[in-house]
């Protein structure tokens, strides 16, 4: 008994507190009361199980198997979502569609993210002559409407790269040219969020520290400044891949985009104001499918926003 | 500050000249001019070589931007191929105010071209910039009144849908529902495509209702980040000490709201409306295309799909112009507004 009470009176007080929660731990406390985000973030997931397990359902070759005994047919038990104007199924053109969408979005971030990156650090990092000229390129660029560039672009490249086979199935050479072009004309925002980042972060003492042992000015910019700039890069990402597949949408919508037979959301609505009355499940369903997408990507990177950067709350 | 505004200006040269390389540039590609202008027929190769004199083709590049900038009316070309400069120019460049002539309407000035499409275009995207400019105030001071109410929350799902919407989503549905199942349902019902009815023809009842649609479609898109400005900014200045102290000296709600608050809200707002402003001249492609809409949205893409390149690259410089204009005018006029706003020369 005696022994009890010294025990309970020498507890120290850091023990009684709970330990310190990581930045990581602060974040997904934060993510986790945006409820909305966090149903963003599972609604994106069944559209990628959609997309993805979808193929073990239906193959690629039924996906772009046409019948024209039975085009335009209305959604029926064997068609749920109807089919298209030369009798393919639609619901299964939106599963393989809706992987080449995805895919689109991912991997034109992955380009958007690295230009912005490189070319706000450089800028932001080096400073002087480097730096203006960058940026002077950075504001030609986005003088000009996104979408009067992306169709400038999209006629200059096209036809450029042949049609390729990955893993078995055959790609429209015309995807990979959309994920440049896509890549391409959006890293401007993020080349002056990192250049910003970097012209503050540059003048603090870890980098004069840095310089003095030695480092290389790569190793300063990637190892040292970089990380401290994670969060904006993070969720202008995020935010980035909704724009990138409704980018793709508009192209395709436009016929410049992804070449046939190769689905994506954005070229199954081709020509379909065509059919504005007489088949609505035409544009109805893939239609749908970008606005789930897009919607819940913005969610989830309002969420990621507000986790990892709680000051900066804007619109 | 006239040194600052010069000095603006002075910046924007070398931006338009990278512009206009890069886009000189791309536009190589675009298609076969010679094509273009043959329209259905083929045309012989005797003809096809006798244009690619006329319109500067078989020069380089370079001198082809040259000819582009400051025109040929200064040097000689070789029109008949014997290797002898000996016809003057006739181009006076883009510097001179002249954009070309159209390979598709051919030998139209392209200024009259894209001239004839502008009207069209500004009324219907300044009519959705009032729309969203108006709506967006109503909401957004709404949504700040009542900050995290459920109204707030509603009104905030919504906007965050119609900003995720691609407009072409929200442009199918709206025709869906508007045209093609109020007709169903015996319900008076709009237009769906073009300017006017050819038989009623163009009259402002007409472009009125076929304007509907469209504008609906536009605004709807912008609206989200517009109202969502106005009602972070309200938030903002709502929390300030004058605020305070305007309650506390007794005065109303609606002066407090609409003289105090609202006034100093909406500066911000002159910043956004100025930025958007030029993009407004270059029209909204993809609405544009979908409701038949003949502005300067649909002429970029038939002419691009042509490969009209003088038309093309002149409705881009064009934007490209206005944008580095009202950016300077947006800073002026906000300047000119918010006092505590000063530019160093």
């Amino acid at each position: 008994m005696n022994s009890e009470v010294l025990r309970i009176a020498t507890i120290n007080a850091d023990e009684l507190e709970t330990p310190p929660l990581s930045l990581g731990q602060l974040a997904w406390r934060r993510f986790r009361r945006h409820k909305l985000a966090v149903i963003g973030a599972g609604v994106l997931l069944l559209l990628f199980l959609y997309a993805f397990a979808g193929a073990l359902f239906f193959s690629e070759s039924y996906a772009n198997h046409n019948d024209t005994s039975l085009r335009l047919d209305a959604p029926t038990y064997s068609h749920p979502f109807g089919t298209d104007t030369i009798g393919r199924d639609i619901l299964a053109r939106t599963v393989y569609g809706g992987q080449i969408s995805l895919l689109i979005g991912l991997f034109a971030v992955l380009i958007e993210t690295s230009c912005g990156i490189l070319v706000g650090a450089i800028a932001g990092y080096y400073g002087g002559l480097v730096d203006n000229i960058l940026m002077r390129i950075t504001e030609a660029m986005l003088n000009i409407p996104e979408i009067f560039l992306l169709i400038v672009m999209a006629k200059f490249l096209s036809g450029k790269i042949p049609d390729m086979t990955i893993m078995g199935r055959t790609f429209s050479g015309s995807v990979v040219l959309i994920v440049i072009i896509i890549g391409g004309t959006s890293w401007m925002y993020l080349a002056r969020i990192v250049r910003a980042e970097f012209l503050s972060l540059k003048e603090n003492d870890f980098v004069l520290a840095a310089r003095a042992t030695g480092t290389s000015n790569l190793r300063i910019i990637f190892l040292h400044i970089l990380p401290n700039s994670i969060a904006p890069i993070v969720v202008t990402a995020t935010l980035g891949v909704a724009n990138a597949i409704l980018s793709e949408a508009y192209i395709s919508f436009l016929g410049l985009g992804v070449q046939p037979p190769t689905a994506t959301w954005g070229n199954m609505l081709d020509g379909a104001n065509n059919y504005l009355d007489s088949a609505p499940w035409l544009w109805f369903f893939p239609g749908l499918l970008i606005l789930l997408t897009v919607l819940s990507i913005n969610f989830l990177g309002d969420g990621i926003r507000d986790a990892l950067d709680p000051r900066s709350r804007t619109v | 500050m006239t040194r600052y505004i010069i000095r603006r200006f002075l910046q924007g040269i070398p931006l338009l000249f990278i512009i206009s390389v890069v886009l000189f540039v791309l536009m190589m590609t675009m298609g076969d001019p010679i094509a273009t202008m043959g329209g259905r027929s083929i045309t012989r190769q005797a003809d096809r070589v006798r244009l690619t004199r006329q319109l500067g083709l078989d020069k380089p590049l370079y001198v082809q931007y040259i000819y582009w900038l400051v025109g040929n009316d200064w040097t000689k070309v070789d029109l008949d191929g014997d290797g002898v400069a000996e016809t003057a120019g006739t181009r006076r460049g883009i510097l001179r105010g002249d954009f070309g002539t159209s390979l598709v309407n051919r030998g139209e000035p392209v200024l009259q071209v894209i001239w004839e499409r502008l009207p069209n275009t500004l009324l219907l995207m300044l009519a959705s910039e009032v729309v969203v400019v108006l709506g967006a105030f109503l909401v957004g001071i709404y949504s700040a009144l009542r900050q995290y109410s459920a109204w707030d929350h509603f009104i905030t799902a919504l906007l965050f849908i119609g900003y995720s919407m691609p407009i072409f989503f929200i442009a199918l549905l709206s025709m869906y529902i508007f045209a093609v199942l109020f007709k169903r349902w015996g319900l008076p019902y709009l237009p769906t495509v073009g300017m006017f009815d050819p038989q009623v023809g163009k009259t402002t009842g007409q472009v009125l209702l076929h304007m509907v649609l469209p504008v609906l479609s536009m605004s709807i898109v912008s609206f989200a980040s517009y109202s969502r400005y106005i009602r972070s900014t309200m938030l903002e200045v709502l929390g300030q000490d004058y605020i305070r102290t305007a309650k506390s000296k007794g005065l109303t709600r609606q002066d407090i709201i609409f003289v105090h608050a609202l006034k100093n809200a909406s500066l911000p707002i002159v910043t956004v409306v100025g930025l958007d402003l030029p993009f407004l001249l270059g029209g909204a492609v993809v609405t544009e295309r979908i409701f038949a809409w003949p502005g300067t949205g649909r002429l970029f893409l038939d002419h691009v799909a042509r490969g009209d390149m003088p038309v093309v690259m002149g409705i881009l410089m064009l934007i490209s112009v206005a944008v580095i204009i009202f950016q300077i005018i947006t800073d002026v006029v906000y300047a000119w507004l918010d006092p505590r706003i000063r530019y160093e020369a």
